[in-house]
């Protein structure tokens, strides 16, 4: 199984973790995923007026050059931005003919555009990653948070319902996790209010990792390094124990018995190639 | 060439508008055949017909065009005032320069030439019109109501006292249909029971009522005046004659099945009547549930039943009987809320619709009429109500407003506070629509007065927690953030037209709307009648309604049924097909796309190189005959012709359009 893989801005900095682990776990699983050269921005957000066309051409430039190949990402924010802009190069005829005439490229929305987890579940499948675990993460009470990128608008992402979805959870069972689920694993994280208006993130986040604690969780995974910051820096200081927060790719990881130094090891070889392509 | 006089109206200026008037009636004085050509301002009016009938005796007229509205609309006022003048009135031809041109068109520069156009085609046919007699057909004097529901009921009681016998086709065991289902009714309070059974024995007990329970209608055939309908009446698996409705059998029956009257919240037997007060008190076997006819064993019914009406071995029947009408009245169903996942039905007892917590509060309902959580039995003290769950909703539900949610809401938060005295109920709403006698007056009291809660804005989220449920809403007046942690939630959700809507409409040959609610004719003037003449509707199959709309709609579709029956004959259609037997081959395809069954093979001898010759051609009943015209599209020789629409005619209008620019 090989893809194209964009890893997008975060996951060179503050979600290098995300990266490290899925790119461990992915070689352990026998899913290789090849960095696009030469990638750039994702577009950051995906623009609400539709006749916002300069905010599409990083995406549509992206999606073009997976040559209508399996194009995989992590982030969940730069999944959306491709993902929906390959949904209006779809339906939009005049919007499409403008960004690739300016852009020079040849594209009309074709190749699928997949988040990580979702070649998990659908490509390799959780059963067969039941059976590749190494080390099962018994005992261990984790609550997936799933914030809106991945799966809003519904129609679009064709992530997973938007209400009940079960992906991550699904996920969480094939690697042997103890699944607990709160109700709030929907809701918002607080998004960019955390830098804007503080103290509604802090509700927002507040709520969503106590109704985590009162099912019984110790820990949640997030796929969105937005989430992550939201859930680790605006959580109230209530004196007591913080709830861990990961990255899925990180317990994915550890259930693949990788550790830590190997994890390094391959971050390290990585670094070391893509600076000899330069 | 026959003499023919154009008339055309300036409609006020609906017409005179965009089309030269006087340049119309100029170019017309020019068409082959026409020897008389005047306008009037309203040629409908009594004046303008006049001046039609006085033309056409002054100047000896043979052909009459009028150029004005629609045929749709006076094609028949004009056809009236040719026949006072004493000409066939099929001899008249209307061109519609109205619909057809001078709504569509901008100016006079493109309206006149347009209007000529269509004036000139007109002529062209009407010349080759010919004198036609529509026949006249029998009138059945019976009626079919199809759905026994307060509508079918209350049409079939109007008709039956008119003095016409009416046939009632219900699906269920019991006719009464939703009403029989609902605990009181807005906004007066009454029991809806005690409203509802008079009028279901009055219908059980009136001479001219027949109910057919338990069936369903399976085939119609033919046409206004001479419906000829299939019912399948299923296999009850009791005796109607000899069951005297003692109710031992469902007492002693050992297998249970979900009660389709409870709304699935409890459970019947497997013989059953569906609600105590049924009509007719004649119990049926859930042959899926039933434990002899899943596993051949049993037969405790049979044992037990004192005039031993159980016959196992029933088999479902036929009935075909002939109705000069039929009325349609099948009622609605309730959208189930469970694809609104965020709202969480149907995974938590707690969590109901509004037609489910209506049998909450019955006497006969899943909980002996006390309004308890069916997760604790506990009363609820706190009650959020959610409106529009499914209504108004362009992107996930119906866009249409369900109209009877806001009031059966308001009745349920006062029926709450009498049963719970402490109880506090919240609606959650998008606008109150309360229009209706006394409507108004009711929500307000029990905003007022019984201490309802009413929070404008919608609900994002529902989910358990504890032994109680979390509502998050927002207050959008206020723009607060709500939550409440309330112990029942009720769903007020969609009406929805029933799901096998189509299917009945395409048997009985009516269309229905995007949302398979049955089509009105029109939407103002002609609410009861469909497009197929006969056939009228009645109630929620129209559209979401309530009672009191409900029966006035159903007296008024009676109305229309008893003035179709108090006549002896009807008018047929003029307009029929018919076969040039000499060039017909006989391939018969006609008769395979005749919607109407009204042309048949037939044998005729010929004489053919001195001897004769038998061979089969085609032939049309005109009595059956619609004039639809698929028989004159599908003839490969051209030998079947619609009278008024002959080939020739068509042909002529083509040309007078085409050639002549």
């Amino acid at each position: 199984m090989r893809y194209h893989y964009f890893p997008g801005c975060t996951l060179k900095g503050q979600a290098k973790n995300m990266e490290n682990t899925t790119m461990a776990a992915a070689a352990a699983l026998g899913i290789e995923l090849v960095e696009l050269e030469e990638w750039q921005c994702c577009g950051a957000v995906y623009p609400l007026y539709e006749d916002e066309l300069i905010t599409l051409l990083s995406p549509v430039r992206t999606l073009a050059a997976a040559k209508g190949e399996p194009l995989v990402s992590l982030c969940a924010a730069c999944h959306h931005v491709l993902k929906r802009a390959q949904e209006l190069m779809q339906r939009n005829e005049e919007a499409r003919k403008k960004v690739t005439d300016y852009l020079e490229v040849e594209y009309t929305g074709e190749g699928r555009v997949l988040h990580f987890l979702e070649v998990l579940r659908d490509d390799l499948g959780f059963d067969k990653l039941a059976d590749m675990v190494k080390k099962p993460l018994e005992g261990r009470k984790v609550a997936a948070y799933y914030g809106c990128l991945l799966l809003r608008p519904s129609k679009v992402m064709q992530f997973d319902d938007p209400e009940n979805p079960t992906i991550m959870e699904d996920m969480l069972k094939a690697i042997g996790a103890d699944v607990v689920k709160s109700p709030y694993r929907t809701e918002c994280c607080g998004a960019y209010l955390s830098v804007t208006e503080e103290a509604v993130a802090r509700d927002t986040v507040s709520r969503i990792i106590d109704s985590a604690r009162s099912v019984g969780a110790e820990a949640l995974i997030t796929a969105c390094p937005l989430c992550r910051y939201n859930l680790e820096n605006c959580a109230a200081e209530d004196g007591k124990e913080p709830l861990k927060i990961y990255y899925f790719s990180e317990l994915l990881a550890e259930a693949m018995g990788l550790q830590f130094d190997q994890l390094m090891s391959a971050a390290l070889e990585r670094r070391r190639s893509s600076n000899g392509n330069k | 060439m026959p003499r023919t006089g154009v008339f055309i109206c300036h409609c006020g200026t609906n017409i005179a508008g965009t089309v030269d008037i006087e340049k119309a009636v100029e170019a017309s004085r020019n068409f082959p055949g026409v020897v008389h050509a005047d306008d009037y301002r309203y040629l409908c009016s009594e004046m303008g017909q006049d001046l039609i009938k006085k033309a056409i005796e002054d100047n000896k007229l043979e052909r009459v065009v009028v150029g004005t509205c629609s045929p749709r609309m006076h094609e028949g006022t004009f056809r009236k005032a040719a026949a006072e003048a004493g000409l066939n009135p099929y001899l008249l031809e209307v061109a519609n320069i109205r619909e057809h041109c001078s709504w569509v068109h901008k100016d006079i520069e493109e309206g006149t030439p347009k209007a000529i156009a269509l004036l000139r085609a007109a002529v062209a046919k009407a010349v080759l019109n010919e004198s036609l007699d529509a026949p006249e057909l029998e009138v059945e004097k019976r009626a079919l109501v199809i759905g026994g529901g307060i509508a079918g009921i209350q049409a079939a009681i109007d008709i039956a006292e008119a003095g016409y016998e009416v046939d009632v086709v219900e699906r269920e065991p019991s006719i009464g249909g939703r009403m029989a289902q609902l605990e009181k009714t807005f906004p007066t309070l009454d029991c809806s029971a005690c409203i509802l059974t008079p009028k279901m024995v009055e219908a059980a007990q009136h001479p001219n009522i027949n109910l057919i329970t338990y069936s369903e209608v399976e085939e119609v055939k033919g046409f206004v005046g001479q419906f000829d309908v299939k019912i399948r009446q299923k296999a009850r698996s009791v005796d109607p004659v000899k069951c005297t409705g003692c109710g031992v059998c469902y007492e002693k029956c050992p297998a249970k099945a979900s009660s389709e009257f409870e709304m699935g919240l409890s459970k019947r037997k497997a013989i059953y009547v569906p609600f105590p007060q049924a009509v007719p008190n004649v119990p049926v076997i859930d042959r899926d549930a039933c434990l002899y006819f899943r596993k051949g064993r049993c037969q405790i019914c049979e044992k037990e039943c004192p005039p031993q009406a159980i016959v196992y071995d029933q088999k479902d029947e036929f009935i075909e009987r002939r109705y000069g009408t039929i009325i349609v009245a099948t009622g609605f169903d309730q959208m189930s809320p469970s694809q609104y996942g965020e709202y969480g039905y149907g995974q938590h007892p707690d969590i109901l619709t509004g037609l489910e917590f209506e049998r909450l509060f019955n006497a006969s309902g899943p909980t002996g009429g006390k309004v308890v959580r069916l997760s604790d039995g506990k009363p609820p003290k706190k009650v959020v109500f959610v409106q529009c769950v499914g209504s108004r909703d362009k992107a996930r539900g119906m866009n249409y407003c369900s109209k009877i949610c806001c009031m059966y809401t308001a009745k349920q938060a006062v029926l709450l506070k009498e049963k719970v005295p402490d109880a506090k109920s919240y609606v959650f709403y998008i606008d109150v629509r309360t229009a209706g006698k006394g409507y108004e007056e009711f929500q307000r009291r029990a905003a007022e007065e019984y201490d309802v809660a009413y929070l404008r804005g919608q609900v994002g989220k529902i989910f358990p927690e504890g032994d109680h449920l979390v509502v998050h809403g927002v207050d959008s007046l206020s723009g607060k953030i709500i939550e409440i942690k309330a112990d029942m939630v009720v769903l007020a959700a969609a009406s929805i037209a029933r799901a096998d809507a189509p299917d009945l409409g395409r048997i009985v040959g009516i269309n229905s709307d995007s949302y398979h609610f049955f089509n009105e004719a029109h939407p103002k003037l002609k609410p009861v009648e469909t497009h197929t003449a006969g056939i009228f509707i009645a109630g929620a199959c129209q559209a979401p309604k309530d009672i009191p709309d409900t029966v006035a709609q159903a007296s008024a579709a009676a109305v229309k049924a008893v003035g179709l029956l108090s006549k002896d004959f009807l008018k047929g259609e003029a307009c029929t097909a018919e076969v040039n037997q000499a060039e017909c081959s006989g391939c018969m395809y006609c008769e395979a796309v005749c919607p109407y069954s009204a042309i048949n093979p037939v044998e005729i001898e010929e004489r053919y190189h001195g001897g004769t010759l038998k061979r089969t051609v085609a032939e049309v009943n005109p009595a059956l005959c619609q004039g639809c015209g698929s028989c004159t599209v599908i003839c490969r020789s051209g030998s079947v012709n619609l009278k008024g629409f002959s080939n020739e005619q068509i042909l002529a209008e083509v040309d007078a359009i085409c050639l002549q620019r």
